[in-house]
């Protein structure tokens, strides 16, 4: 290196310089972005929470227009879908990663991991076409509700777009199960399925249960398919049937109201609030997601 | 003539087009050690995973001949495989403990077998541990998770997991290769143990180890059975000369 930097003409070791600076200013602008994006919603976001009773906040009422901001069906409407579509999602994405790892041979493994990542790549726009237009009406009349726009619809699409991500997160955990634990549960005379069951899933146990948090991320975090298919009610959603019944999440809220609403408002205030309730939902999942990676390396029990 | 436990008939075994094995024949008698030796590439490991099926895993493979167990073939059509391997035990290089605390590790053959009952799996359980020489070591903390023992300790527990099944033949695959002197010397005591009740073959990690264990010894070279015969003579008087070079050291 020492060499090379001396004997080199000092044209070209002021271009590597002004090369290397610009990517360190660029790598340290997103840092900043960052924070500027997190900086911006606390600062619209937290006045929310200083200038609005408590009572009203955890109310279970949202008509901004009466000044009743309650955000708890909100919460919970997102909390009530993602835990339905992962609840979906998680024994279908598991059981096609196992498909795809452990049981299909070669050629259908090379044709069905791009297919995978093809869905993956979906617009969320047309799977929300898709789920007004089929599933909605096949759920009301299937069931004979009052309308097709419920948690249950907005679940199956949210379980459809988390279904890629958990399943290439839960292939790479089989993946990383030694080849050897298989060759040892066979060895003693295990069938095909009792080594899939009893040694590689619980050895694949913390990646899979990291696929399940990236899923719930996912769905969380989703906005147009929920706003096109839960029918967005805020109501609060108790009770079995309201899995029936439209909900409204706190995605859908502040896209459908953050382009009507005054600025500085306390409605604008509290569109960032949910914002923030948001951030730190995905953000504990995410954590979540992470110590389970962490746990995983330090019982260095999967190699 | 005493029936061999297993025969290895003709058998020529191809990966990928290529010969890995060329027309092997040889016989493994009843309680014996049995070692398969010779430098590294000559498809000893080959041969164990063929005794036991494992290689109808991997995918590419063409095989002719036969392997006899007790005079059945054992790629016959109708084979229960499963069973097959019940009966036929194997340990791997690398110690591999399988999620879960001691007990189930060792108890794990036989929960696939459908064994509940419980005197039954305490027998098997001390048994086996007894004779892989791990159960003074491990008696008082058999509900730890297995990954907390040594080295050492989870390959004796992987002997323990494969006796606990009662197998008729052990099949170990360089099981002292990633252990200690002490430990390897512990290993090997209790093979010398274990050969009056089962039949042992072995792929041992060093020719030393080889001349130590071998009741019968099988010398191979590039995926050819160079020579087979009683380990006393294979390695004090060896007949050919490429088996000489290769047990005095000048190659290999």
């Amino acid at each position: 290196m020492l060499n090379n930097k001396s004997s080199a003409p000092k044209s070209i070791s002021s271009f590597e310089f002004a090369i290397e600076a610009i990517i360190r200013v660029l790598g340290f602008s997103t840092i900043g972005f960052v924070l500027l994006i997190f900086l911006f919603l606390l600062k619209e976001g937290v006045p929310f929470f200083y200038k609005t009773d408590l009572i009203n906040i955890f109310g279970t009422r949202w008509y901004p227009t009466f000044d009743l901001f309650g955000t708890l069906p909100l919460i919970l409407g997102s909390v009530a879908i993602t835990v339905v579509a992962v609840i979906m999602a998680l024994p279908m994405g598991v059981a096609t990663a196992v498909f795809i790892r452990e049981i299909a041979p070669g050629w259908v493994r090379e044709i069905l991991k791009p297919m995978i990542e093809t869905l993956a790549g979906i617009p969320s726009v047309v799977i929300g076409f898709f789920g007004m237009t089929v599933i909605a009406p096949m759920v009301r009349e299937t069931l004979g509700v009052a309308t097709g726009l419920t948690i249950f619809t907005g679940a199956v699409t949210l379980a459809y777009m988390a279904l890629p991500t958990m399943i290439s997160v839960a292939e790479d955990a089989l993946d990383t199960v030694p080849k050897n634990y298989r060759d040892a549960a066979l060895a003693m005379g295990a069938t095909k399925w009792q080594t899939i069951r009893h040694v590689v899933l619980p050895a694949a146990r913390s990646g899979i249960s990291m696929a399940v948090m990236l899923g719930m991320g996912r769905a969380i975090g989703e906005t147009m398919t929920v706003m096109m298919v839960t029918g967005n009610a805020a109501r609060m959603p108790l009770g079995l049937d309201a899995l029936f019944k439209p909900i409204r999440t706190m995605t859908a809220t502040i896209a459908a109201e953050m382009g009507e609403v005054a600025g500085g408002s306390i409605h604008y205030h509290a569109l960032f609030g949910i914002g923030i309730v948001l951030f730190v939902l995905t953000f504990f999942i995410n954590l979540a997601a992470a110590r389970a990676i962490f746990q995983k390396r330090r019982k260095g029990g999967l190699r | 003539m005493v029936e061999p436990k297993i025969r290895i008939e003709k058998v020529t075994y191809a990966y990928g087009g290529k010969e890995v094995l060329k027309d092997i024949s040889f016989d493994i008698m009843a309680n014996t050690i049995t070692v398969l030796f010779g430098p590294a590439g000559g498809s000893k490991t080959t041969i164990l995973r063929m005794i036991n099926r494992l290689n109808d895993l991997v995918e590419g493979t063409r095989m002719s001949g036969r392997v006899l167990v007790d005079g059945q073939d054992i790629y016959a059509g109708g084979t229960d495989v499963a069973a097959l391997r019940r009966r036929i035990g194997m340990v791997f290089a690398l110690p591999l403990p399988l999620p879960g605390t001691i007990r189930e590790n060792v108890l794990y053959g036989l929960k696939l077998a459908g064994i509940t009952d419980k005197m039954q799996k305490d027998t098997a359980l001390e048994r086996s541990l007894n004779q892989a020489a791990l159960w003074d070591e491990v008696k008082d903390r058999l509900d730890h998770p297995a990954v907390q023992l040594s080295g050492g300790q989870q390959q004796r527990l992987c002997i323990a997991r494969s006796l606990a099944l009662e197998p008729e033949v052990l099949l170990l695959d360089e099981p002292t290769s990633g252990l200690d002197p002490i430990s390897t010397r512990k290993v090997e005591e209790s093979l010398f143990e274990l050969k009056s009740q089962y039949t042992i073959v072995i792929v041992p990690h060093s020719t030393q180890q080889a001349a130590r264990l071998a009741d019968y010894a099988a010398f191979f070279l590039m995926g050819e059975l160079i020579e087979y015969g009683e380990g006393s003579k294979i390695f004090t008087a060896p007949r050919n000369k490429r088996t000489e070079e290769y047990v005095t050291g000048r190659f290999g």
